[in-house]
């Protein structure tokens, strides 16, 4: 089984796919020629030529807008945003547009379209290159929200996503691109959207991220008998496995690296008081990026959850 | 009823001074000797300049840049036609505006290096800091100069974009608005040929970019980029027609991107080295020095004077650059609003702690 970084697991994913489904078509800056800025659609022009693979002008409302036209008319289109901090521009199209579809026509027309970006901390580039506000998405009915945390999960992932019949928000941490290897197999397997795994099981506390800062998390957890939630889906996501391992704990933590207020982690909060109130022991504490601007590489180190913050609030948590 | 022809237009090209340094006496703008050496002068502060950033890139002592190499005429040539009392929007590839109107180099590479206070422009100049996302800066030019209008201010406001940023939505607001309303503002678009990998050809279907301002009721022109004359003199012409109430104007300067994108980006993989090479003769430095020779304005002295004193002005800056400490942490809470939120208070402790 070949060993894969992130990077190359959705690359196999998206050319599976456009194998066996010659409906599947990419679109996007820079996607075609030069495979990408990340290279994750490095070697799909050579393969599948200009018509699937299609570079498009700097168009980021045109991307989405072009590929809700695409979906309405049979495509599956894959469209990439470069990086999540210009993914604004076509924040019209999707509020708009991608995500009421089929409330809007009863049913009648549906928008199987993928919309992958790169967010997230960890590369030091400029700014906007460097957001997560899989927020804004969240709180948008008629969109899904993906954030695969490792190679494996990425793959299967995506593979879900490009079938289904509603649009999805498919976000890539750039920091895990090259960051962890794993086994990823060739051929189709797919992870049903919505649902959330267990990463580590444990007893006294309930850790849940998403993305790069899972990682984090499960280093953070080393030493406690932490239970970690993979979210993987954060629109529609897995109520029944968080209340499960509440349910066990008593305590919960939720880490993300965008900023606090109103952040994904509020949701799951309100949602864990509102559902799974009688079996905490504790308050639900996040451990977020502070309600400031994105800063830039000087100051970035400074503005995510580390390990350190991590492990202050699952001690604070432990002494209710 | 036949068919009848309502409009039609023609899209002058200007070019002044040719590869061979020589220059087209009709058209040739009145600029004293001083300017055409300052326009010199700015050429190899930016080539150092742009040398040394990449170098600090290549050592890891800054992060992503984005290089201006080939473009100095565009970015010269326009930036000393504009007064200081004008409005300056400009993209991430504007080093070379920045240098022209005096910003302090160390800031520019303070800002690649990820260091926002590098970002806070010195007092005395109206230019606002690098706009990372493409072409969102052009209806800020357009506001500015409705303002400026509103207020009676007899000022121009440029604002600078590359030929992928024409393919956005805000470029098309941005000049839509200011054609309706007539506003003192300066679009110039350095047409390098290439939006990372995207070429001209797949970036619009018009024959020149220039064209697009006569959809939007005002005079585009194109002009040669590597050309500094032509350049200056298009640009002149154009801010001073905003100033007296003549409404907008849109630059098309052809120019060409002889770096990569940025230093995250390798263009091997997507253009020639036979493209590179053709217009490696067209380079706008090695023009205006040939120009300056003919004209008694340039000598082996002083071209290795300028070189030297350059050099140790960028060396200076660099260190400077280098002995500035990081950004203390609360820096990052300073800015999102005039006063600090509650909660961001405690956040600031906790960073602090
Ligand atoms: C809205 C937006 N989308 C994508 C990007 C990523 N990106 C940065 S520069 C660039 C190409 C810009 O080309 P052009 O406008 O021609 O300017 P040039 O870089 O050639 O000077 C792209 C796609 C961005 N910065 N902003």
């Amino acid at each position: 089984m070949p060993v894969l970084n992130m990077v190359q697991a959705i690359n196999l994913a998206l050319k599976e796919e456009m194998q066996r489904d010659d409906s599947v078509v990419i679109l996007g800056e820079d996607v075609g020629k030069d495979g990408g800025v990340f290279r994750v659609t490095e070697g799909l022009y050579d393969r599948f030529g200009a018509q699937r693979i299609i570079d498009t002008p700097l168009a980021e409302s045109g991307i989405v807008g072009a590929a809700i036209g695409m979906a309405v008319y049979g495509l599956k289109p894959v469209a990439e945003i470069q990086f999540m901090g210009f993914i604004y521009p076509a924040l019209d199209q999707i509020l708009s547009h991608a995500s009421r579809v089929r409330a809007r026509s009863r049913g009648r027309f549906s928008c199987p379209l993928v919309i992958r970006t790169p967010y997230g901390i960890g590369i030091k580039a400029p700014e906007h290159h460097e957001e997560s506000t899989e927020a804004l998405f969240c709180h948008t009915p008629g969109v899904k929200v993906v954030v695969p945390s490792t190679p494996y999960n990425a793959k299967g992932l995506l593979m879900s996503s490009i079938r289904d019949p509603d649009p999805v928000i498919f976000l890539e941490a750039a920091r895990l691109y090259r960051m962890i290897k794993e086994e990823v197999p060739e051929g189709e397997y797919t992870i049903p959207l919505g649902q959330a795994r267990i990463a580590r099981e444990g007893s006294s506390v309930t850790i849940i991220a998403w993305g790069s800062m899972l990682h984090r998390t499960l280093q953070a957890a080393e030493g406690y008998d932490a239970e970690v939630i993979d979210m993987m889906t954060l629109s529609p996501f897995d109520e029944e496995t968080i209340y499960n391992s509440v349910k066990k704990t008593g305590r919960v933590v939720i880490v993300h690296e965008a900023p606090k207020t109103c952040g994904f982690g509020a949701e799951l909060s309100a949602s864990i008081a509102e559902d799974a109130m009688l079996y905490l022991r504790a308050p639900v504490m996040r451990v977020t990026a502070y309600d400031v601007v994105m800063p830039t590489a000087k100051l970035e180190d400074y503005y995510t959850p580390d390990v350190s913050r991590i492990r202050k609030a699952v001690e604070e948590i432990l002494k209710y | 009823m036949p068919e009848k022809i309502i409009e039609s237009f023609q899209i002058r090209r200007l070019d002044i001074l040719n590869e061979k340094g020589e220059a087209n006496g009709p058209l040739m703008p009145a600029l004293s000797d001083d300017l055409i050496k300052k326009m010199y002068e700015l050429f190899i502060l930016l080539r150092t300049f742009d040398r040394y950033a990449l170098n600090l890139h290549a050592e890891g002592r800054i992060g992503t840049y984005a290089s201006v190499l080939g473009q100095e005429a565009s970015q010269v040539g326009s930036a000393l036609a504009i007064e200081k009392s004008d409005w300056i929007f400009p993209s991430f590839r504007e080093s070379g505006v920045y240098l022209s109107m005096g910003y302090p180099p160390r800031m520019l590479l303070q800002y690649w290096s990820g260091d926002e206070r590098g970002s806070r422009v010195p007092d005395d100049l109206n230019i606002f800091p690098v706009c990372v996302p493409v072409g969102t800066q052009i209806p800020h030019a357009v506001g500015a100069a409705a303002a400026a209008k509103y207020k009676g201010d007899k000022i121009a406001v440029v604002s600078y974009f590359g030929d992928g940023g024409t393919s956005k939505g805000d470029f098309h607001e941005g000049l839509n608005m200011a054609g309706v309303m007539k506003l003192p503002v300066v679009f110039i678009c350095q047409n390098n040929h290439w939006a990372i990998s995207v070429p001209l050809k797949q970036q619009t279907a018009s024959k020149t970019i220039a064209q697009k301002a006569y959809a939007y009721g005002f005079d585009g022109i194109q002009v040669d980029g590597n050309d500094v004359f032509a350049v200056y003199k298009a640009t002149k012409e154009a801010v001073d027609k905003a100033r007296q109430g003549g409404g907008p104007t849109f630059i098309e300067c052809v120019t060409y991107r002889m770096s990569d994108h940025t230093t995250a980006d390798d263009a091997k993989r997507y253009r020639s080295q036979e493209e590179v090479d053709a217009w490696k003769s067209k380079d706008p430095l090695l023009r205006l020095k040939l120009f300056m020779e003919k004209k008694g304005l340039w000598s082996e002295q002083y071209g290795k004077e300028i070189e030297e004193k350059t050099k140790e002005i960028i060396e200076k800056e660099v260190r400077e650059k280098e002995s500035t400490k990081d950004p203390d942490p609360k820096d990052m809470f300073t800015y999102t609003y005039t006063n600090l939120t509650l909660r961001q208070m405690k956040q600031m402790k906790e960073v602090e702690s």
